[in-house]
């Protein structure tokens, strides 16, 4: 039995398999939806180069063409158990699948900013979250509530992320930057617009980040305000009407919107909760936890079952895809000392 | 005298001299210290019906303890019998003594009647009385066992965290424990002596030989009279001091007394009333959910009665009123914490130029809604209260939609007094000015603020009362849904203003009730209680996670709340759907 499975067909088991396969090992791969990469679909283009989510999508999915891997969609691993070298894998539908290896990738979805009532999402048809700005922008029809072209955007950062109130203490890191390349995107497609984006700090971390931050702001003149929105309302007109504080002059500023767009930030998935509650290695967010994240960052507990991706934080694909390396890596060299 | 004198008796007679000047100067003291305002409700109160009220409550409470009854049976029956049975002994003796012994003599003699009385046919009905004396001390005794074995277990009396007590309490309570024993035993040597017992004292006197119980009986009636000298002496600094105290603030309280915003001599009535029995530390969610055992009512009262209170015992409160739904005392305990959370000689700075920039508006004929600021950061709730004043066809002004004044009760929950005046000053005048008949809130917290604090010639009312008049009088249509739903009692709409079934009566119209475990005035707090602002947001967690598995055990769809406060902490919990009653009647409106 040289079988390696991997829950989570998303770039990080689509890259993972693809490793593998290539070294000779089969690979099964498990996705609960009807299809892959369910999480990059509904982007447009990707940071740091605009290039587009779609391509990158058919790259990865002709990776899954390789003889050695085998997918299964619709397939809902419900629970792994087993101990090194035999691992018993049951999906909804009751049928069990075994492997020498297991790799979780279950990935993360997005905060539910209706949990945020205080900004109206699901309330005021003028507020929407950076998914559905995504698909504006795929689309290229950005319009406000009455179908109009949209006379001013603000973006706000950090909903249900670095928050205390949602329990998300942490920085879903991608949101920052996603904020400044969603701005650019609309002002490219519509320069009258005007876009404003609060911030607490602008998290500038990658190659070409601040680069593109500050071209935000010289060559479309995107406008920063530091400060948290603390309430939205909606106006007689169908706009949204926001209350905030600018922290930097220290004054209350209300001021009204076509769109209100949320950063929503990542959370574990209902996968990643679950398989990490089972084996005991969630943390207080429900991300899987690794057994250290310096030199053992694809490991667990338990030996043969190995974790990758952003079910263990908020990581950017970059660094998802590079992870995924990483874990097929780990993966090798455990299958060898099982010989 | 000489015939009714021992030298034994002096204890006694020492500790009860003590025990009543000190209990006098401390009353006295502490009614001179009443504020104008509680001395003239006293001064015109004093002499009405009231005063059958107070008699009554203190038959009930101070003697049969109905309140402590109700939470337990046992714990009932171990305190009545404590209390009641010595005041029969005290009464019964004082009746026998007079009957055998004709008037005029000492008063100690009633208390050690069998010691100087042998003869036990001095009266026609005497044996009966000798009889009656041992059964009202065997059911004293029968409530000391149960005293003794609290200590040891109890759980048996509905009591899992017993009150942590002082030296004093534990020194008055060995002595209140030795008592009645040693009242058994010095009556049982002078029955074997003397053949003077009833049925139980005799029968244990009868175990006595002669000698033995000639040489015991002086030591026992000593050791007796010691103990409850040790025991008067201890009590008025002790939580015994609430035996007397609890008279006075029933009778006080039935007058009209009530606390006040600065801490005056009724607060040292209830400071002294409060008998440590412990019923508060199990009522509390801090000790039930965080392990915090030091900020319950009985120890913020005690440690504020012997001067050593720490500020974290006074802030550590969520003030959600729980401890006082079981207090057997009603002690306001919330009030006197208040209290000692003044700041009014704090000068904040603030300046409150922007109140005076919100516009009056002329509401004639109109329904004032006052979402307040929590609701705000709620807006389903204000939608949905928008929604259904329209499908009544009522005609209302929003007052706080756009630029808002606080109620102030958050401000005056913290201590400061005097920026709560200001705001309430400002929405007084804005709300008499617009000549509306009625204000609506949403808000549970400025609904008791409204309510309690201001002074308004309209009616005040929450939206659930008003959307349960609104169907009751058929203003509004709405349909029951299949829904099942829990409602969650909001500490300030419950506890606070005794709304309970205007809510449940508006969810049975358009939803399918079920019930949670702790409900009405039992209903845990969510956690987020304005009161509190000590509690970490994880520690608030904890107690909204313990009140939702209260509320989740008949498996509803959905929870139902009056509070956007509790509204917003069930949401926080991420994995449960959570409405106001005002959106679950949206969604059920026939348009």
């Amino acid at each position: 039995m040289n079988e390696i499975a991997i829950i989570g067909a998303g770039p990080a088991g689509i890259e993972a398999a693809y490793v593998l396969a290539q070294r000779g090992y089969k690979v099964t791969l498990f996705e609960k939806a009807a299809d892959t990469l369910t999480n990059i679909r509904d982007k447009a283009y990707l940071f740091p180069d605009f290039s587009s989510a779609a391509d990158l999508a058919d790259q990865l999915n002709r990776k899954l063409q390789h003889e050695n891997i085998t997918l299964k969609t619709n397939a809902d691993i419900v629970s792994v158990k087993g101990e090194s070298g035999a691992w018993k894998l049951v999906d909804s539908q009751v049928n069990a699948y075994t492997a020498s290896a297991v790799l979780m990738a279950t990935g993360y979805t997005v905060f539910d900013a209706k949990r945020k009532e205080e900004l109206g999402y699901g309330i005021y048809q003028g507020v929407i979250t950076s998914l559905e700005m995504e698909k504006m922008i795929r689309e290229g029809h950005i319009v406000n509530t009455m179908g109009e072209q949209p006379g001013k955007i603000v973006f706000l950062q950090c909903v249900g992320s670095r928050d205390e109130k949602s329990g998300n203490h942490y920085c879903s890191k991608v949101c920052c930057v996603t904020a400044v390349k969603q701005a650019i995107e609309v002002k490219k497609h519509l320069p009258d617009t005007e876009v404003y984006l609060f911030y607490m700090d602008l998290r500038m971390w990658g190659e070409h980040f601040e680069e593109m931050y500050r071209e935000s702001q010289e060559k479309y003149g995107v406008k920063y305000i530091r400060g948290r929105i603390s309430e939205a309302a909606s106006t007689f007109d169908g706009k949204v009407q926001i209350k905030a504080e600018d922290t930097l002059v220290g004054l209350p500023l209300k001021m009204s919107t076509d769109l209100l767009v949320l950063m929503v930030g990542m959370e574990p998935s209902a996968g990643t909760r679950k398989l990490a509650t089972d084996h005991a290695m969630a943390n207080r967010y429900g991300f899987a936890t690794s057994q250290s994240p310096l030199l053992d960052d694809n490991l667990t507990a338990e030996a043969g079952f190995f974790v990758a991706g952003t079910c263990k934080r908020p990581l950017s694909i970059i660094d998802t895809l590079n992870d995924a390396r990483a874990a097929a890596q780990r993966i090798d060299e455990y299958m060898n000392t099982l010989r | 005298m000489g015939d009714f004198f021992n030298p034994f008796v002096i204890p006694f007679c020492l500790g009860t001299a003590l025990l009543f000047i000190i209990c006098i100067w401390k009353y006295v003291s502490w009614i001179r210290q009443f504020d104008r305002l509680q001395r003239t409700i006293v001064r015109k109160n004093i002499f009405t019906w009231k005063f059958l009220g107070a008699i009554w409550e203190m038959l009930t409470e101070c003697l049969f303890h109905f309140r402590i009854t109700r939470k337990n049976k046992l714990l009932g029956y171990m305190h009545r019998s404590i209390a009641f049975g010595w005041f029969l002994l005290i009464v019964v003796g004082a009746v026998e003594s007079r009957l055998a012994l004709g008037g005029g003599k000492p008063f100690w003699v009633s208390i050690f009647f069998r010691f100087f009385e042998h003869n036990p046919h001095t009266f026609g009905a005497a044996t009966f009385f000798t009889n009656l004396m041992d059964l009202l001390l065997l059911y004293v005794l029968s409530g000391v066992l149960l005293a003794y074995s609290k200590r040891i277990y109890s759980r048996m009396f509905g009591m899992k965290s017993p009150t942590k007590h002082v030296i004093f309490d534990k020194f008055a309570l060995s002595a209140l424990w030795c008592i009645f024993p040693l009242r058994l035993l010095s009556e049982s040597a002078t029955a074997a002596l003397y053949h003077n017992g009833g049925f139980m004292t005799q029968a244990i006197g009868n175990l006595f030989s002669q000698p033995v119980a000639a040489a015991l009986e002086l030591p026992l009636w000593t050791l007796y009279s010691i103990a409850l000298g040790s025991f008067f002496v201890a009590m008025p600094f002790s939580r015994y001091m609430h035996i007397f105290t609890e008279v006075f603030l029933i009778y006080f309280r039935k007058l009209g007394v009530k606390e006040h915003e600065q801490p005056t001599g009724y607060t040292k009535f209830e400071l002294s009333a409060c008998s440590r029995c412990g019923i508060c530390i199990d009522a509390c969610p801090l000790n039930n959910y965080l392990d915090i055992k030091n900020i319950q009512p009985v120890y913020f009262l005690r440690d504020l009665r012997y001067n050593r209170l720490q500020p974290e015992v006074v802030n550590n409160c969520l003030m959600c009123g729980r401890c006082e739904a079981d207090c057997p005392v009603n002690i306001e305990q919330s009030a006197v914490r208040k209290q000692m959370r003044n700041k009014k000689e704090i000068d904040t700075h603030d300046n409150y130029n922007y109140v005076e920039r919100v516009k009056p508006f002329s509401a004639i004929g109109r329904v004032a809604y006052f979402g307040g600021c929590m609701s705000h950061l709620t807006p389903g709730i204000t939608e949905a209260m928008c929604a259904i004043f329209e499908a009544a066809g009522q005609k209302y002004w929003y007052m706080d939609q756009d630029k808002t004044v606080c109620c102030g009760k958050p401000l005056a929950q913290q201590g400061f007094y005097n920026q709560a005046t200001e705001l309430r000053r400002e929405n007084t005048r804005l709300i008499v000015q617009s000549g509306a008949q009625l204000l609506v809130t949403s808000c549970p917290i400025c609904y008791q603020e409204f309510k309690k604090e201001y002074r308004l010639p309209i009616k005040v009312m929450h939206h659930t009362e008003y959307i349960n008049m609104l169907i009751a009088s058929g203003r509004l249509q709405v349909q029951q849904s299949a829904l099942k739903v829990v409602y969650h009692d909001p500490c300030e709409l419950g506890r606070g203003c005794g709304i309970y079934d205007e809510p449940r009566s508006v969810l049975k119209a358009v939803a399918t009730p079920v019930k949670a475990r702790y409900e009405k005035e039992k209903s845990i707090c969510c956690g987020y209680n304005l009161g509190n602002t000590v509690l970490e947001s994880d520690q608030q967690g904890e107690i909204r996670d313990a009140s939702m598995r209260s509320l989740l055990c008949n498996n509803p769809d959905v929870i139902a709340t009056a509070c956007p406060m509790c509204k917003k902490a069930f949401m926080h919990a991420k994995d449960f759907p959570v409405k106001d009653i005002a959106e679950i009647v949206k969604d059920n409106l026939i348009s």
